[in-house]
């Protein structure tokens, strides 16, 4: 790098151009807030809802599974479950786990009540009508 | 070593190598999970022996990154440690909450350990790779606070570097963002929104300034290059960092509910992140090549120089190849996320934390470098490690590239457990590559037991 660019010079650069995207970033996310009520189906969150996405999380499903994409990707996207398969199927499956299959992957048995399986279910449904840009592809996930 | 107080390093570095090695074990048990399901089941689940490896590499890198300032920082500042003692107590304390937790996910069904651990009072369990119980969150800040305390108040009292200020900067915005974590709100939108503040806004963030930091400590010792020079080049490539990384996070906020201009927000300013790390790469070979002097701990200089390749590679290369929206669209959590991120955190950060220990562990140990044998067995722990993991990112993406195709873009879609059941020859292939990445590691630890003639200290 030439001489006439000092460290000096190098330091205030990085110190305006950290400071303005900064700034920048929290202006979008400032935005982003206000919009967000048109998008994350936040009208629909119920004490059900509430209590199965903490359910969701006090089982660490996410060390399995997708949601919206993040996660692990050991085991499918449950992001759009709720439409894939429907309530009582995922009520059937979560019951019936571990298939014990041998050589299959394995979910394990969580010991949910029904009511907390039917608040998970809740939360699923809530998750799956949240404007995602159209994303997954296919209802595959 | 110049000052005594730089040996509180030595315990940090052991500890990281050890959670490495742990790290490894836990990976090779569920890349053998991704083919064999039930293997270790009900023992290990998946989403537990994910969590053990997961939370160990932050951990290690965290130990790593702590190790390292305690050697870097009285050296730059040309001072004692403010406070060796806290430096060792908060070592303690940081080592004893890592493994109480380990054994916590590994012995405790993970809703049992939040209802134990008051995850009633504050939710913020059960996020990717936020999985700590409450306690071991609060632990983190305090570690943090502490370490960044330590540094501070020794750089405040001697010589303030480019060097130091940069670490101390991403130090404090390590500690700032993790505060995120404490935030969950119902809303899963801003749930995921902030939760990317921890994971990105650390990642292609502030941790990338210690990265930077660290690498040009180690550029200057190992090639006695102006400081002048290698400063002004940190600076550059770290403005870089932060003018493309930040708004780069928008790349995560695509398809999780959050407005669709971060498409565009996304796209444009992550597709500018490899720069920084090409920058980097042509700045530490620049360096080597107009080296001024020839050291004798070669190893360290091929870990650098591995260091600004890998990491330009893994984070740069591979994270452009799904980061445009329309790409992302497709390959958003699939295999191909897994294949940038092992290579990335492996380029980026578990190979500069090994330049810093291969550096400093001779000096720390009474020797300017390692005997030569020792040496060459590093050398050859680097390429098997290397390679492998080049080859594990290959073989995800490969993964990733047929799952895309069978699950998203065909005509004909198919199940999630189908494609899998399909593309399991590269998990296989994958699986074996992590057995050499096994082999490297232990060659790595190896070579600090190897005995021979080493010089002293110039």
């Amino acid at each position: 790098m030439s001489a006439t660019f000092t460290k000096s010079m190098a330091r205030n650069v990085f110190y305006g151009g950290g400071v303005f995207f900064f700034l920048l970033f929290l202006a979008l996310t400032f935005d982003t807030m206000k919009v967000l009520p048109k998008r994350d189906n936040s009208q629909n969150i119920t004490p059900a809802v509430a209590h199965g996405k903490k359910l969701w999380e006090t089982n660490n499903c996410i060390g399995c599974h997708t949601l919206l994409g993040e996660g692990a990707y050991f085991a499918p996207e449950l992001g759009n479950v709720y439409v894939r398969r429907g309530p009582d199927f995922i009520k059937a499956w979560i019951k019936g786990q571990p298939t014990g299959v041998p050589g299959r992957r394995q979910m394990p048995q969580f010991n949910l009540s029904d009511m907390d399986i039917d608040d998970l279910i809740a939360f699923l449904k809530y998750a799956s009508e949240i404007n995602t840009n159209k994303w997954p592809p296919n209802i595959e996930g | 070593m110049k000052y005594t107080s730089q040996a509180v390093a030595k315990p940090y570095f052991i500890a990281a190598i050890a959670l490495f090695l742990g790290q490894i074990l836990f990976g090779l048990i569920m890349g053998l999970q991704y083919v064999v399901g039930d293997f270790l089941f009900p023992a290990i689940p998946f989403n537990v022996a994910r969590m053990v490896h997961t939370n160990l590499l932050i951990v290690w890198l965290l130990f790593g990154f702590m190790g390292a300032s305690y050697y870097l920082i009285p050296e730059e500042s040309e001072t004692e440690l403010f406070s060796p003692k806290l430096a060792i107590t908060t070592f303690w304390v940081f080592l004893a909450a890592g493994a109480i937790t380990v054994l916590g996910y590994l012995l405790v069904p993970y809703a049992s350990l939040a209802k134990w651990t008051g995850n009633d009072l504050l939710n913020t369990m059960g996020r990717e790779f936020l999985e700590q119980p409450l306690p071991t969150k609060v632990g983190i800040v305090l570690v943090a606070l502490s370490w960044l305390f330590n540094i501070t108040m020794t750089m405040l009292k001697g010589r303030k570097t480019a060097i130091s200020l940069i670490l101390t900067l991403g130090m404090l915005g390590l500690a700032v963002f993790f505060l995120f974590s404490f935030y969950n709100p119902v809303n899963l939108v801003k749930d995921k929104f902030y939760w990317w503040w921890v994971v990105h806004l650390w990642v292609e963030g502030v941790w990338e300034l210690i990265l930077g930091a660290m690498l040009a400590f180690v550029l200057i010792k190992v090639t006695g290059v102006d400081r002048e020079v290698i400063e002004k080049w940190l600076y550059v490539i770290i403005t870089m960092t932060l003018v493309t990384g930040i708004i780069g996070t928008g790349h995560h906020y695509y398809w999780i509910g959050t407005p669709a201009y971060w498409q565009w927000w996304g796209s444009i300013f992550s597709a500018l992140e490899p720069i920084p790390f090409f920058m980097m790469t042509v700045f530490a070979f620049n360096m080597v090549n107009k080296r001024r002097r020839e050291h004798p701990n070669k190893a360290a200089v091929l870990w650098a120089l591995g260091t600004s390749v890998v990491a330009f590679l893994g984070a740069g290369v591979w994270g452009f190849l799904h980061t445009l929206a329309p790409i992302n669209y497709y390959a958003h959590g699939t295999q191909l996320t897994a294949a940038h991120g092992h290579l990335a955190f492996y380029g980026a950060y578990a190979l500069v934390v090994i330049t810093m220990i291969s550096y400093a562990m001779p000096i720390l140990r009474g020797r300017a470098a390692n005997p030569e044998r020792a040496q060459i067995m590093e050398m050859w722990s680097f390429w098997l490690m290397t390679v492998s993991m080049f080859f594990i990112a290959l073989l995800l993406t490969g993964a990733g590239v047929v799952q895309i195709w069978l699950q998203r873009i065909s005509t004909t879609p198919m199940s999630f457990m189908a494609v899998q059941d399909s593309i399991s020859i590269f998990y296989w292939a994958r699986e074996a590559a992590g057995v050499v990445f096994l082999i490297g590691l232990l060659l790595y630890i190896g070579s600090f037991f190897v005995k021979g003639e080493s010089r002293a200290i110039e």
